[in-house]
């Protein structure tokens, strides 16, 4: 319908984002009629993200041409910007965004670095830094969930954690359980993506490949592999930030600085 | 802890050993919090607590709170046996109680051949006394007692009282109780100090302090 209407490209682009929207919109609604306000963070998510597609579309156009080295550039760029937004999720955990750019660096960083240099990723900007940024986005997401997570389950046990800290355990055996139960539930969406591959989702990638006249096969098997790395960037992140963590909330007098009332 | 905010101030005391000292006052007076110093689950921003005479920042906080043992208000058992609750704080230093210890400790809270029994089937009252006694199997010097009959009705907590009362004087035990019921402050201890807005406003023998 909307093609029928717009036939410049960049209006037709920005009717299609508006529909996008919309929908996004309507679960917004929906939510605030059951009491519970998504208005603005949605919103401001959705105008931001926009903005910065764009903003890096326009820039890999500008890129397109330049040696593979100011990949690097770009994708660590990628990564702090990573590790802002996952820190966002860990209200009251100190040094969140260090916890969180380090695991990321470490986690997606160390995935991409292997797999160029084994030549599994292409060394372009036009091919390094999209399946880079992949891989950064959902360790991004991986690391958001443990810390989340791991914030929920102790805030929940501060009891349980405190009263083995009063009994003589140490601080990290005493979050122990926590940290590994937030490592198992961030994997979940990884997990999933590499169960469902083909029949639930055909992600956007193969999509592409399939259109610009790759071959089937090798856009299938291309799929696969990127969620693979996708697994183990998000894995290595989650490994990471948790073990990163359970350091950053107990005092060296083997104290638990994550209590109710202490969240910033 | 909140940041920025004095929960405690101004709060020197001491307590003999060998004796029960009671802190009283209402909610928010800064009793529990004052606790928790005690065994440096918090971090006082100034002062210290004097352990036989020893600044506590000097010891292993592990060490410290091996000494000085804790019994919560709710018992936050673990997952599994009685016995395996009982066997936590000394496994904590690779040390292992022998089952004849284990059956000792329950018999002296009243629940002598609970040891295998689940966790997860035992009362609040009987819960409360495997908490007492997973602390004691630490052998501590003294211990904090955080409003241990709150969570109990009228039954259970006449038990435990009675259970503090026996064991605290059996072992020679340093007690610091907190609660805010002044009868069980006067039946449990015999010096009191009396909290408000964070600070002690008085303190002395019990029977004199909460008469006034």
């Amino acid at each position: 319908m909307l093609k029928a209407v717009f036939h410049d490209p960049l209006y037709l682009g920005l009717a299609q984002a508006g529909a996008a929207a919309l929908a996004a919109l309507v679960v917004v609604l929906l939510a605030r009629r059951r009491h519970i306000h998504l208005e603005k963070e949605v919103v401001i998510s959705m105008v931001r993200g926009l903005a910065q597609i764009v903003a890096v579309g326009s820039i890999l156009l500008l890129l397109l041409r330049e040696p593979s080295w100011t990949s690097v550039f770009l994708l660590a760029a990628m990564i702090v910007a990573a590790g802002a937004t996952s820190a966002r999720r860990a209200k009251g955990i100190p040094q969140a965004f260090q916890v969180s750019t380090v695991a990321i660096a470490c986690g997606a960083g160390s995935v991409i670095a292997v797999m160029t240099w084994l030549g599994v990723i292409d060394t372009p900007v036009t091919a390094l830094v999209p399946v880079g940024s992949m891989l950064i986005a959902n360790a991004m997401n991986t690391n958001g969930l443990a810390l989340n997570r791991f914030r929920s389950e102790v805030l929940a046990h501060v009891g349980e954690v405190e009263t083995a800290l009063a009994l003589g355990a140490e601080g990290r055996g005493s979050v122990a359980p926590y940290v590994q139960a937030s490592f198992e539930s961030s994997l979940i969406p990884a997990i999933d993506s590499l169960r469902s591959l083909g029949i639930v989702w055909i992600p956007g990638l193969m999509a592409g490949m399939l259109l610009s006249g790759a071959r089937p096969v090798y856009a299938a098997v291309y799929q696969f592999v990127v969620l693979a790395m996708i697994f183990a960037a998000s894995g290595l992140t989650a490994l990471v930030s948790t073990l990163l963590v359970r350091g950053r909330i107990l005092s060296p007098a083997e104290q638990l600085l994550l209590r109710p009332g202490n969240g910033r | 802890m909140v940041p920025n905010k004095i929960l405690v101030e101004d709060a020197t005391f001491a307590v003999e050993s060998g004796q029960t000292l009671a802190m009283v006052g209402p909610s928010g007076s800064g009793k529990s919090s004052l606790l928790r110093l005690l065994n440096r689950l918090d971090e006082p921003t100034s002062g210290t607590v004097y352990v036989d005479g020893v600044d506590y920042r000097q010891m292993a906080p592990r060490e410290l709170r091996r000494r000085v043992g804790m019994v919560m208000q709710r018992p936050y058992l673990f997952p599994g046996t009685v016995e395996s609750n009982l066997q936590f704080g000394p496994r904590q230093r690779g040390a292992a109680l022998p089952y004849e210890r284990v059956e000792e400790l329950l018999t002296a809270v009243g629940l002598g051949g609970y040891a295998t029994r689940d966790v997860a089937n035992l009362s609040g009252g009987e819960a409360q006394r495997v908490s007492f006694a997973r602390t004691l199997a630490n052998e501590p010097e003294v211990v904090l007692l955080d409003e241990p009959t709150s969570a109990l009705d009228e039954d259970a907590k006449q038990g435990v009282e009675a259970l503090i009362r026996e064991v605290v004087a059996k072992r020679g035990l340093t007690c610091v109780l907190v609660t805010h019921d002044m009868a069980q402050a006067a039946r449990l201890a015999a010096r009191a100090v009396v909290m408000a807005g964070g600070r002690i406003i008085k303190s002395g023998l019990v029977k004199e302090v909460l008469r006034a």
